[in-house]
């Protein structure tokens, strides 16, 4: 058991032949990712990286049955292939584009709701379940079976509280970056909720940062229903009000969205926020004893 | 991204937002001429920058008469304006905008901003007008009256009355608000803007709406579907550095501390400036250098940090992903070499070639010290910087 993907997950990619999408293709299909194929529209009809290319996500769903698809297609185009990939059925979407305009997002949060799929990113590193499915960027070694969830708003953040978790040899059940936007597809609460139902996952590890108010509404959540121990860090204590801190959704903006707020509200809820990233493995490993 | 408020306000007309006639100066010269040609008394002479609170600091002030304009616009051209946004060293002042004076019956406010909660769009109106709003909000919640707004379904007439009703105007400040109200959402969301914000939002004495003030921020994701709106960026504000770290597509914030940073991914960037400041030391910046710098980019980003006088020692944490730690050593032994930085320099490599990178670096013959975890990069990094 795991979340949202295992080894039977049937993965397509969208944007496959770019850069991107080849680099990373490969190397999902290199750590054991059911690949079956993607699109590129025009290129229908060819192989790449031995897998057949096809021009729309309509035809890659009927002829591989695809239920999961990985989108690296450039911002201008991102929101069109997410709703495409919604609309020929496939039930997880994993968009790691980065730079998609919030307003695009919106319309595309609208036409998600109400359908049976869910949306991981955009802005994100992607979803993995160790030793069975990688769908995203991330290196897939510093990752190992086991039984803690990893919930993120960050990228490179999340390896390293992975690679922490890894090396106190506690393995992970699935980890999941949400992306760093402003509106995206899965948020906390979400993930909290499939990783409450997963009866491989003991515990969860969650890394949050500045803006916006999802941490505090996991919180809220955590307090109310969540029966798992949960370990946090919440990033940009530091950081300045009014700027943008690279991601786009990671500004305090009107004073609101500190990190002193979540992690407030977080040990409120129980939660062991640890107080610095280098103690973010030892903190889950103290709420796991 | 920022503009000035004269240019929100030329956009908003486009749009049929009244907004009180008016024009830029940028020079004493210049904005006599702009009144006189305006019409008055009275007039507002008002600094252009890009921070709240220019009233409080002297950067607003009324003219009775064209002496006073002369006067006005004298004293504001080329002063420091200090507010509450600004720091303490304020800004210089290089722009004034001369507008017509306006008889004000009530202060309101109006904004728009993304709602991430709903993931819609939200217009905010308060009858509590020319404050910030932040205040009201935290003072006052139920003094705020939002009405959520769904793109696809557009802003809707009821909407407005929803709003103009909860702000007490009458029938035909109703009508002119509705149209007001409209023409802002349009100006939303046909410029992706990510706040747009009229505070005050002015009811006349003859029952007009107009907008006293204006602020709009655009989304930054947006701007390549809006050439017009880059056309507006006002390098002035922007620092140096910052502007040269975008060019290299670099994410760079300059802060105040003395140890200089460079990190891959905008979380593990803010985690090292956090377990800087935990070490008892302040980060100078902010810097991602992204998911997949190139060596000319690691080169720009050392040019970017060592110009910064207050850097005692740089700390370099990479956590290689799709980013190979080979290519970020080569970047940084060619750097170094270029720029030669005559401050410490820490570097922690880890995940993709991450052996291949310490080996560059350390047959590279440069002073470049290693380290490994983040725990064991920021003592070191503080230890070295307080030397």
């Amino acid at each position: 058991m795991s979340i949202l993907v295992d080894a039977n997950t049937r993965v397509i990619c969208q944007g496959f032949t770019g850069d991107s999408g080849t680099f990373h293709s490969k190397r999902c299909i290199e750590y054991g990712t059911r690949m079956l194929g993607g699109v590129t529209p025009g290129k229908g009809g060819t192989l790449h990286l031995d897998l057949p290319v096809f021009d729309t996500v309509e035809e890659a769903v009927r002829k591989t049955q695809a239920e999961a698809s990985m989108i690296f297609v450039p911002p201008p185009f991102a929101a069109d292939a997410i709703i495409e990939a919604a609309a020929a059925g496939i039930k997880i979407i994993v968009t790691i584009t980065e730079g998609i305009p919030v307003l695009d997002m919106i319309k595309v949060k609208r036409y998600l709701n109400g359908r049976e799929c869910r949306l991981i990113g955009p802005n994100c590193p992607g979803i993995i379940t160790p030793g069975e499915c990688k769908i995203g960027i991330m290196p897939g070694d510093i990752h190992k079976p086991g039984s803690v969830g990893v919930i993120s708003r960050s990228g490179t953040l999340t390896y390293e509280a992975v690679k922490q978790l890894t090396e106190l040899d506690i393995g992970q059940s699935t980890c999941i970056g949400l992306g760093g936007d402003p509106v995206n597809g899965t948020s906390f609460v979400d993930a909290l909720e499939l990783f409450n139902e997963d009866s491989k996952t003991g515990a969860v590890v969650m890394i949050g940062e500045i803006g916006g108010s999802a941490e505090e509404e996991a919180a809220e959540y955590i307090k109310k229903e969540f029966n798992k121990p949960v370990a946090a860090f919440i990033c940009g204590m530091t950081a300045p009000k009014g700027k943008r801190m690279g991601h786009a959704g990671a500004i305090i903006s009107g004073g609101k969205g500190t990190a002193e707020e979540k992690v407030e509200a977080l040990e409120a809820a129980g939660v062991a926020v640890a107080k610095s990233p280098a103690e973010i493995g030892s903190t889950l490993a103290s709420v796991c004893r | 991204m920022n503009i000035h408020e004269y240019q929100a306000k030329a956009i908003l007309r486009q749009f049929n937002v009244k907004v009180p006639r008016g024009k830029e100066a940028y020079s004493v010269e210049k904005a006599v001429w702009v009144a006189d040609d305006l019409g008055g008394p009275p007039w507002i002479v008002k600094a252009q920058i890009h921070a709240g609170g220019r009233g409080k600091g002297g950067g607003v002030k009324v003219a009775n008469s064209i002496d006073e304009v002369r006067q006005h616009a004298r004293s504001i051209l080329g002063m420091q304006l200090v507010t509450h946004q600004t720091g303490p060293e304020g800004k210089e002042v290089k722009k004034i905008f001369v507008e017509e004076g306006i008889d004000i019956a009530r202060e309101l406010y109006l904004g728009m901003t993304i709602d991430r909660q709903s993931s819609l769009i939200v217009m905010m109106a308060s009858p509590e007008g020319g404050v910030e709003i932040e205040k009201v909000a935290a003072e006052k919640p139920e003094a705020i009256h939002k009405e959520f707004i769904d793109p696809t379904i557009g802003f809707l007439p009821f909407q407005a009355r929803n709003l103009g009703f909860k702000l007490g105007l009458n029938k035909k400040q109703l009508r002119e608000a509705s149209i007001f109200m409209s023409g802002l959402y349009r100006v939303f969301v046909e410029k992706d803007c990510s706040l747009a914000e009229i505070n005050p939002l002015v009811v006349t004495k003859s029952d007009e709406i107009i907008a006293l003030d204006a602020k709009l921020n655009f989304d930054d994701n947006s701007i390549f579907r809006h050439k017009e709106i880059d056309e507006l960026r006002d390098f002035d504000e922007v620092d140096p550095k910052e502007v040269q770290a975008a060019r290299y597509d670099l994410s760079y914030i300059k802060l105040d501390g003395n140890i200089a940073c460079m990190v891959n991914g905008a979380g593990l960037a803010m985690a090292t400036m956090d377990i800087i400041k935990l070490h008892g030391a302040e980060p100078a910046n902010f810097l991602d250098v992204g998911g997949g710098a190139s060596v000319e980019q690691v080169k720009a980003a050392f040019r970017i940090l060592v110009s910064d006088e207050n850097v005692q020692a740089i700390l370099v944490n990479i956590f290689g992903g799709i980013m190979r730690c080979d290519v970020v050593a080569k970047g940084i032994v060619e750097a170094t070499q270029e720029v030669q930085p005559k401050v410490p320099l820490i570097v922690r490599l880890e995940g993709t070639n991450a052996e291949m990178g310490k080996d560059i670096l350390n047959s590279s013959g440069l002073n470049i010290i290693p380290a490994s975890g983040m725990e064991d990069a920021a003592s070191k990094v503080v230890k070295e910087a307080s030397k």
